[in-house]
């Protein structure tokens, strides 16, 4: 049996824009147990950005519960939830979001220096050990934005990883990237989700769900569709493949 | 987040963007620069002009005589033709007067000094031995003369070194020589030390001393005393003193009671005090006006900070959501406003250092840079950085994080 993660019973959210009240999320529950690998899909305005944002602790839900790790996030502060999101969640970003001309480094070690119980010598420790994780190891004095977007993107998940979170909040992680590099982040969440840790992605692209394991489509503020995938594709596969047609159409050309 | 971390950020964000940085503290330094050369400039001439105050001998006290309303309708005499002083006063308070170290009678005359071919026009003073440390002054060469001169109101002369280099040649010693005034021959016995211009322009050295009674009976054929110097035992005692030569003097004419003094008692503390005063009112005036300059400045860094923060609120909202508490965007932010600040202060002391030491030597007028003035404005400008830096990092703090991710 493993742990539950993450459990949201019955999520309500309401957005008050002057006298109309719009109502983003709609009753909405499923639980998210440890070591998966779930895709959030939607079209715009399904509510799947508002409930990304309550699932990372940076909103708070009008009714519902949501217990995070076994904790009642409603019952938390502001400076509690900063708490909860430096110690629990890893977040990556469709833009990265990485602090210009600042080192891969320095990147990948901000959310420790908000948590005082990391000394600086472990702090630079476990920051290179992530950037080896995502194959960065050489890349550790690069400013930012000498780096490719595929490389960047391995930095943000490098600095989502650092604080060992209970799971990986992605926010269309490959949003920005092209074809190829965008198999590259999957296969390297994939890897990352055999080593046991637990990943939810936003998407809207199909493609990219098939290589989770689990997929969640929301519609107008409801779970409409809650499985787990039948044929997971194997990044790796598709890469090599991909690899393949490139020489192919080499030879051709 | 800890300090050390906190400083480290700060430093960063400071030098990439370094002009920035730089015109944004240009505000405190010329605020803090302009402070310290402003108020050194003022100090400067308050030391000075109380320097040769007390030069003029700090514990001194003036008795000269003084009507202080028109008798019968006639006009207010001055005090020159008042007569009312007699040597009898001066017996009086050395009578009564605890807190009087020496006192001289002054009476005072103009004239030309004649030694062979040269003559000066010069001012003889009367005086008794006692004058010299009345005005702290001190002889360069020679001897005072003595109680006895006085009594035999002897042809004797001390000389100023403004007389003695008019009247004789370089390297000529003037002790032993006979000088003429008013065609009474008076023999040198002494030189007094240089002591230069008062701070009202005048010669100090351009005097003769002889014995009170010799400009008495010899040159102007009076009786009476034109003032009266007197030493405080010192500068604290001078208010005593002043009260204890009033009652003694009151004494001596036979005031009643009711009628005012008819004479008037100046203590050189007076004086001091009032003249410092007015310099006082300029150092703190040009102290306004650079103070002014470093509330400026601190407008500076508000604008810049608030520019810093909306240019960052990405940085913000990502900070945010890693884990950053409002307190630690609020810190990010202060401590880069109060190290611009104090970056920009440590410039601006240097810079005002200099600036004043410059100040004494190309234009060489009297600077001291106090230490209270390097803290004072130090403190000021610290004190800026945070309070007008507070705001923008408030502003910073309460930002939403969502929003702040999603800025544009």
């Amino acid at each position: 049996m493993s742990a539950k993660i993450l459990e949201i019973t019955n999520l309500v959210k309401e957005f008050k824009t002057g006298a109309e009240t719009v109502r983003a999320l709609r009753g909405v529950s499923f639980a998210v147990e440890k070591g998966e690998f779930v895709s959030i899909m939607g079209a715009s305005g399904s509510g799947k950005s508002t409930l990304l944002n309550i699932l990372g602790c940076l909103d708070k839900a009008s009714e519902g519960e949501y217990l995070l790790d076994g904790i009642n996030v409603k019952e938390h502060s502001r400076n509690e939830l900063a708490k909860l999101r430096n110690r629990k969640i890893g977040f990556v970003f469709q833009s990265y979001n990485l602090l210009p001309r600042t080192s891969a480094l320095e990147n990948v070690e901000l959310p420790l220096l908000y948590n005082s119980t990391v000394s600086a010598k472990d702090r630079y420790s476990k920051a290179v050990s992530v950037l080896e994780a995502v194959g960065l190891g050489d890349r550790v004095n690069y400013f930012t934005n000498q780096l490719s977007g595929g490389q960047q993107q391995r930095i943000a998940i490098a600095r989502a990883l650092i604080n060992n979170p209970v799971m990986i909040l992605a926010d269309e992680p490959t949003g920005n990237l092209d074809t190829k590099t965008s198999y590259g982040i999957m296969l390297l969440l994939q890897e990352l989700n055999k080593q046991g840790v637990t990943i939810l992605c936003v998407t809207h692209e199909p493609d990219i769900a098939t290589f989770t394991t689990r997929t969640i489509i929301l519609k107008d503020g409801k779970v409409i569709k809650d499985e787990r995938n039948k044929d997971i594709r194997s990044a790796k596969e598709e890469l090599a493949l991909i690899e393949k047609n490139n020489d192919q159409q080499k030879q051709a050309g | 987040m800890s300090t050390f971390n906190l400083l480290r950020l700060a430093w960063r964000a400071l030098l990439r963007n370094k002009l920035r940085a730089l015109l944004t503290m240009l505000g405190i330094i010329i605020g803090v620069a302009a402070v310290i050369t402003m108020t050194s400039i003022g100090e400067g001439s308050k030391q000075s002009i109380r320097s040769q105050l007390s030069g003029m001998g700090a514990n001194m006290i003036t008795i000269r005589p003084f009507s202080g309303q028109s008798q019968g309708g006639s006009p207010l005499l001055g005090s020159s033709s008042l007569q009312t002083l007699k040597v009898s006063d001066i017996e009086a308070i050395k009578k009564t007067a605890a807190h009087i170290t020496d006192i001289s009678p002054v009476v005072s005359s103009n004239g030309q000094v004649i030694k062979a071919a040269k003559n000066w026009p010069t001012s003889i003073q009367g005086v008794s031995p006692g004058y010299l440390s009345i005005r702290e002054w001190k002889l360069k060469d020679g001897v005072m003369f003595t109680e006895s001169d006085v009594a035999t109101a002897d042809k004797v002369c001390l000389l100023g070194q403004t007389v003695v280099d008019n009247l004789f040649d370089p390297g000529e010693d003037p002790i032993g020589k006979i000088i003429r005034f008013k065609k009474i021959p008076l023999k040198v016995i002494g030189v007094l030390s240089k002591k230069g211009e008062s701070n009202f322009g005048q010669d100090q050295d351009d005097i003769m001393l002889v014995p009170y009674t010799t400009v008495q009976k010899r040159i102007l054929a009076i009786d009476y005393i034109q003032s009266i110097y007197a030493a405080a035992t010192d500068e604290a005692s001078s208010p005593l003193a002043t009260a204890e030569i009033t009652t003694a003097l009151r004494k001596a004419h036979k005031l009643p009671e009711g009628q005012p003094d008819d004479f008037s008692v100046r203590t050189q503390a007076e004086l001091i005090s009032t003249i410092s005063s007015t310099s006082e009112l300029l150092t703190v005036l040009l102290a306004a006006i650079a103070g002014i300059s470093l509330i400026v400045g601190g407008i500076g860094i508000m604008n810049i900070m608030y520019v810093s923060v909306t240019e960052r609120i990405k940085e913000i909202g990502l900070r945010m959501s890693l884990g950053a508490r409002g307190r630690d965007i609020l810190l990010q932010f202060l401590v880069e406003a109060i190290l611009i600040s104090i970056t920009g202060g440590v410039i601006g002391v240097i810079l005002g250092i200099s600036a004043s030491k410059l100040v004494s030597v190309l234009l060489s007028w009297p600077t001291l840079v106090t230490d209270s003035s390097v803290i004072l404005s130090f403190a000021v400008c610290a004190i800026t950085g945070v309070f007008f830096g507070y705001y923008p990092a408030q502003k910073a703090s309460r930002l939403n994080p969502i929003e702040a991710l999603r800025y544009e």
